[in-house]
């Protein structure tokens, strides 16, 4: 397996990511000239005044939530009415009502977990408007997210105005960014049309119907914006979306690219460049070596095929082989990692340690995270290590000159209760249940982990399926759904409380005592705090799943 | 007051007293407090359920389930057991000072006159509107109003300053401060405040534990533990019908097991010690708090506002050199300024003894050879001296000097007076040393007396700065001089001239730049800054309104405590810190005796994850509880006494901390289960 691609890829990739974090900052930044000042005055015009006012964290939060709240009216509307509405050339049904509520929340949500196949039951209209749209506006309100955030941390006075930094975010970044990629992926061969399904007839004569559609833009902002939403059911493995070698780097890179720079946007809104290099050097370490591990348990080959004369290392069962044996580790990795969600090959069918890779990855959900939000999940781990090792130096703790107390952690706690809580609970229900009984067509460790992958996946906002689930059920439907509302919402609104509160307090006085989270000490110190939790916590599934089906006597 | 230092030993009567404190504490109320071991006590109660639910089945497994809940109740037991040993010292240091605060001796006067009917009283005794005799070389034993009488008095103490000052009757000059001494001639004092009581009983019951209420960082370490906590209800209560997927039926009783064993019960049953314990070794240095956040804030304090006088300087001046007269011989200066003194009592007048001695040679001759009268230090005269065969030696302050001189039909020399001047200019205190005999009233020369920085103190300061501390100077000295010494001394920057005003600013702005000041004070005039202060320690002989507006007493009355107090405060949040690492880390170890153990026999491939190869299921079950019982007993005495502390900067201290209780807590549960699981398999537990 040739590293040297991949490596160069992440090296490029971070790279990148600090000039793009700080053009994120620049666009939510108060200062408003050119076309920052443009938009200003277009949302005044649209949205009057109050658009633009700056609110403090409960108002920001409000915002948020009625924002999201219209998104999943409009996406749930289309989805239900698309056959009554343009750009159907297809003639495609009207989505049923839980599939609708769930693939409305998914991708309100920034999660995109498809219970569909996006070629069959789509409209054009639904892949623009909620799967395109809905990708632009959700990443861009996990950035603003990040910025509130921040501006809490800096010590501002207000956390800034929602529709201010989802309109600058998706506008001045996203769109040019997503432009360009789908330019890029055009020459690649990734198709771009409104013309209904291609017939044709094969070498056999066999008539096929060969579906395509407005490809290139919908898998664009896919990729940069951890949303994951393939245009087709196969997502990146399809053809149509990922040609080949070439496109396969270029969205990989689109995955880290974004994530990546949301933790230099955080060092330059509070003005730290070295805080945002600490959290950005755990969340690197955190990923390679899942990436390491992954690519070191999927070097054997795949264990059905053990001792026959067909076996090959590495494994090759459901794997694209267009694009080079080391892209389908470093991909599940990427894409796991950072709450994208897409798949270059089949999850379900890497070696059962490999998927543990992936798992872990949306168990700690914070290297690098959803856009925007990652950093927002990993800001309640920085509080508790804060808080932990803070009192190891004898000092009460504090963060950013800001004192640590029992309320901030009340929050802190809740916020990191949320994950395992959904996860947790989701699989218990499932593997207890008939709904898990008879929607897993494998029994045993295997299917425990598809039930695992699933929770793991709509609790993160990941939005990638180890698949092998009749998934379509409203059992699945209506309790992913609820999780992916929970696994957003919960892990956003406490952490702009807590900054909301660290705002409002006196700044204190650093000094050679003073607990610095600014040094490799605290990097340690996070990246323990993370892998702790996150075992402590996920270590019984871990176990039950693909540890024991690994271990499984042959 | 005497050290209150006798409470580090427990008698077998107070252990057996602890002992049965940690049952009472049993009750549920009690333990509802302390959300982890509630968890544990729920637990407890639980398996104690499902073993008599086997036994009534006649199970196989009900021993194990006897012996778990009995391992589950020692945990919530050892828990309380620390909590009540921690409160017991404290009550044994509580009862020590209850004997200590009654030995201020007071005279107290039947009535304002001074030759009224005199009782000799306890100084706690005194109550408001009470009048006593205060006479030379007495303390004043409570805060008053002199109503007749003048006197010198020593009010180092209080004001820092020390040269003596002038209290009288009437005027602004009448009001006198508990704890300062009278130097010379006597006073009758009207009490105006009744004397420490209501304050030292709020202390005591501090130290008792009785008044103790959860300091704000141990309010939120609780928070994070019950999160903890919850975290792995969660992963227990789901781990049931995760595991029904595999058709495997986990045990109650085992789920329970792993589910104490999981939450943070090491620091979960010391917090509360670690608290007390803190407070206590505070009482150790004799320095009680108001309040454990006080103590807390003591950790957290980065600006420490320090008296000059008995704290970076010797309490009293001494003298360092002598300046004669022009044409005066030194060793005629030196033997009049040491004739002159050997009577003083005070300890310029022994440090004049001792120059003249070590410069020039002179023994120290007594009085009765010389046929001398001494002549002390009076309020009116503001010299002191002796009369030898005719000749008058006088010692005093520039103007005093000039005046005896007048009276004596002489002249200050302007080469004296200037002298004086220089000396005065450099920071140091000059005293002129003059003569008055059969041939006339000359000034013989100037005795230097000088600030005599404390040994040893520059270095506290450079340790101080290393922890990131800053030291401030305060001095009612002029600006040259409080340079002059903060230079010598070390200290990073100092307030001269110092009024109450400008103190109370000077923390106002320290606190404005986001630090946490820290000072010492015992003047009435200081309550006010040190109401400001976030750590104020008020000296026991200071007035009343000094110790109200501090949240810490130190009953040693020795300002360079502060540095200890932030000593004891870091070391408190320290070891809350450490037992929490340590705590969490042992669960690695448990997860991996127990999950094995849980699916052995449904999940049999599992069993390369028994990395430590227990005995038996059981075995590994059992050994891990009892691991995490056992756990708390031995650090009971790391909660007491607090981890290693050693002054260093933030990374220094985290490192240490985090190799011994991260790293240790990683390992430490591996060899210590390891252990219990052959001893368990060898008694043939299970």
């Amino acid at each position: 397996m040739s590293w040297t691609i991949p490596t160069l890829m992440f090296l490029a990739c971070a790279a990148a990511s600090v000039p793009l974090g700080h053009w994120l900052a620049w666009s939510v930044d108060d200062a408003s000239s050119g076309v920052r000042a443009r938009l200003d005055r277009a949302l005044r015009l649209v949205g009057g005044e109050r658009a633009l006012r700056p609110r403090d964290w409960r108002g920001y939060a409000l915002s948020l939530l009625a924002f999201h709240a219209v998104l999943f009216t409009c996406a749930a509307l289309v989805l239900t009415c698309q056959s009554h509405l343009p750009l159907d050339p297809d003639g495609k049904a009207d989505m049923g009502a839980d599939l609708a509520f769930h693939t409305a929340i998914s991708f309100a949500t920034n999660t995109n977990l498809q219970h569909y196949s996006g070629e069959v039951a789509l409209s054009y209209l639904s892949q623009l408007v909620v799967v395109m749209g809905s990708q632009f506006l959700s990443a861009a309100a996990g950035l603003a997210v990040l910025a509130a955030l921040c501006r809490g941390l800096a010590g501002r006075d207000s956390c800034g105005s929602f529709l201010r930094d989802t309109v600058r975010v998706a506008l001045v970044v996203l769109l040019p960014l997503a432009f360009a990629l789908a330019l890029v992926l055009l020459a690649c061969g990734v198709p771009m049309t409104l013309d209904g399904a291609a017939a044709a007839t094969t070498l056999e004569g066999v008539s096929s119907t060969i579906a395509r559609g407005p490809v290139a833009a919908v898998v664009a902002i896919k990729q940069l914006g951890t949303n994951g939403g393939g245009f087709f059911g196969a997502n990146a493995a399809h053809p149509f979306e990922n040609p080949g070698f070439a496109s396969n780097l270029v969205e990989n890179a689109a995955i880290l690219l974004l994530p990546m720079a949301a933790v230099w946007m955080f060092g330059r809104m509070v003005a730290s460049r070295r805080q945002a290099a600490v959290v950005f050097a755990v969340m690197s370490l955190l990923t390679l070596s899942l990436v390491g591990a992954a690519a070191v348990t999927e070097h054997a080959p795949a264990a059905a095929l053990e001792g026959l004369p067909v076996a090959s290392a590495p494994n090759l069962e459901g794997k694209e082989l267009r694009f080079g044996s080391a892209a389908a580790p470093v991909w599940a990795v990427s894409t796991t990692a950072t709450s994208n969600g897409s798949v270059d090959a089949m999850h379900d069918s890497l070696n059962p340690l490999t998927g543990l890779a992936p798992l872990a990855g949306m168990w700690l959900n914070v290297a690098f995270g959803g856009v925007g939000v990652g950093f927002v999940n990993v800001f309640l781990f920085v509080i508790v290590a804060v808080f932990v090792a803070g009192m190891m130096v004898g000092r009460t703790p504090e963060y950013l000159g800001k004192k640590v107390e029992a309320r901030e952690m009340k929050l802190a706690s809740l916020g990191l209760l949320c994950h395992p809580l959904l996860v947790l609970g989701g699989t218990a229900l499932f593997a207890a249940t008939a709904f898990g009984r008879d929607s897993v067509l494998e029994h045993g460790a295997h299917g425990f982990t598809e039930i695992v992958y699933e929770m793991s996946s709509a609790a993160a906002n990941n939005g990638s399926g180890f698949e092998g689930l009749l998934d379509d059920t409203p059992a699945w439907n209506i309790v992913t759904g609820l999780v992916m509302l929970f696994g957003r919402f919960v892990p956003i609104v406490l952490p702009l409380a807590v900054s909301g509160w660290l705002a409002a307090k006196p700044r204190v006085a650093a000094s050679a005592g003073t607990f610095r989270t600014d040094g490799a000490m605290f990097g340690v110190i996070l990246a323990a705090v993370v892998i702790a939790v996150g075992a402590l916590s996920f270590l019984p599934l871990a176990v039950l799943g693909p540890v024991a089906e690994h271990l499984a006597p042959r | 007051m005497p050290a209150v230092r006798d409470t580090g030993t427990l008698s077998p009567a107070t252990l057996v007293a602890a002992a049965r404190r940690a049952f009472v504490k049993l009750s549920p109320r009690s333990m509802a407090a302390n959300p982890v071991m509630f968890v544990a006590w729920l637990g407890a109660l639980v398996t104690g359920l499902e073993a008599l639910r086997a036994a009534s089945r006649g199970d196989d497994g009900q021993g194990f389930a006897f012996a778990v809940t009995l391992v589950l109740w020692a945990t919530v037991w050892f828990a309380n057991l620390a909590e009540a040993l921690a409160e017991a010292r404290g009550r044994a240091q509580a009862d020590a000072l209850r004997a200590a605060r009654q030995d201020v001796r007071a005279r107290r006067l039947a009535s304002s006159e001074r030759d009224a009917q005199v009782t000799e009283v306890n100084g706690t005794a005194l109550r408001k509107g009470d009048f006593v005799l205060v006479e030379a070389g007495d303390t004043i034993p409570a805060d008053g109003e002199v109503v007749e009488g003048v006197a010198s008095v020593d009010e180092s103490a209080v004001t820092g300053e020390s040269a003596p000052v002038i209290r009288e009757s009437g005027g602004d000059r009448s009001a006198v401060t508990g704890g300062t001494r009278v130097l010379s001639d006597w006073l009758v004092v009207r009490v105006t405040a009744d004397p420490g009581e209501a304050f030292l009983d709020r202390m005591i019951s501090m130290v008792e534990g009785a008044a103790r209420r959860r300091t704000p960082n141990e309010v939120a370490l609780t928070i994070v533990l019950a999160g903890f906590s919850f975290v792995f209800v969660l992963v227990c209560a789901t781990l049931r019908p995760s595991a029904s997927w595999f058709g495997v039926q986990v045990d109650v009783v085992t789920l329970v097991a792993l589910l104490v064993c999981l939450i943070p019960t090491t620091i979960g049953a010391l917090l509360s010690a670690i608290g007390i314990a803190g407070m206590m070794r505070l009482g150790l240095e004799n320095v009680l708090a108001t309040s454990g956040r006080a103590v807390e804030a003591a950790g957290d304090v980065d600006v420490l506002l320090l008296d000059k006088t008995g704290t970076i300087t010797l309490g009293n001046r001494r003298a360092t050199e002598l300046v004669p007269a022009p044409a005066v011989d030194a060793l005629r200066l030196a033997e009049a300024a040491q004739l002159a003194s050997l009577a003083d009592e005070t300890p310029e007048g022994r440090s004049i003894v001792v120059l003249t001695k070590r410069a020039h040679g002179l023994r120290g001759r007594t009085l009765r050879d010389e046929d001398a009268r001494f002549v002390p230090f009076s309020a009116e005269t503001r010299m002191s001296g002796v009369d030898v065969r005719g000749r008058k030696l006088r010692k005093g302050s520039c103007d005093a000097v000039a005046a005896f001189l007048e009276r004596h039909g002489g002249r200050l020399d302007a080469a004296v007076r200037d002298a004086s001047d220089a000396i005065a200019s450099s920071g140091g205190t000059p005293l002129v040393v003059a003569e008055a005999g059969g041939d006339g009233a000359r000034a013989l020369g100037v005795v230097h007396l000088k600030d005599v920085v404390k040994g040893g103190i520059r270095e506290r300061f450079a340790e101080l700065r290393r922890m990131g501390i800053k030291t401030v100077m305060i001095t009612g000295d002029n600006p040259r001089t409080a340079a002059a010494i903060a230079a010598e001394a070390g200290v990073d920057d100092f307030l001269a001239e110092a009024t109450p005003e400008a103190k109370l600013a000077l923390i106002r702005e320290y606190q404005a730049r986001g630090h946490l000041v820290a000072m010492t004070g015992d003047g009435t005039n200081d309550a006010p800054a040190l109401a400001q202060a976030d750590v104020a320690v008020a000296m026991q002989s200071g007035t009343q309104a000094a110790k109200e507006a501090g949240n810490m007493v130190d009953l040693d009355s020795d300002p360079t405590k502060l540095i200890d107090v932030v000593g004891v405060g870091k070391q408190m949040l320290m070891t809350r810190g450490a037992l929490t690492t340590f705590s969490i880390a042992n669960d690695v170890a448990k997860y991996f005796a127990i999950v094995p153990a849980i699916f052995a026999v449904a999940l049999p491939q599992l069993a390369p994850l028994d990395v430590m190869h227990l005995h038996s299921p059981r075995s590994a079950i059992l050994s891990a509880v009892v691991f995490n019982a056992l756990v708390i007993p031995a650090l009971v005495p790391v909660a007491m006494k607090g981890v290693r502390y050693r002054p260093g900067g933030a990374d220094e201290l985290l490192r240490r901390n985090l190799l011994v209780y991260g790293l240790g807590g990683l390992v430490a549960p591996f060899v210590g289960i390891k252990l219990l699981d052959v001893l368990i398999a060898g008694l043939g537990v299970a």
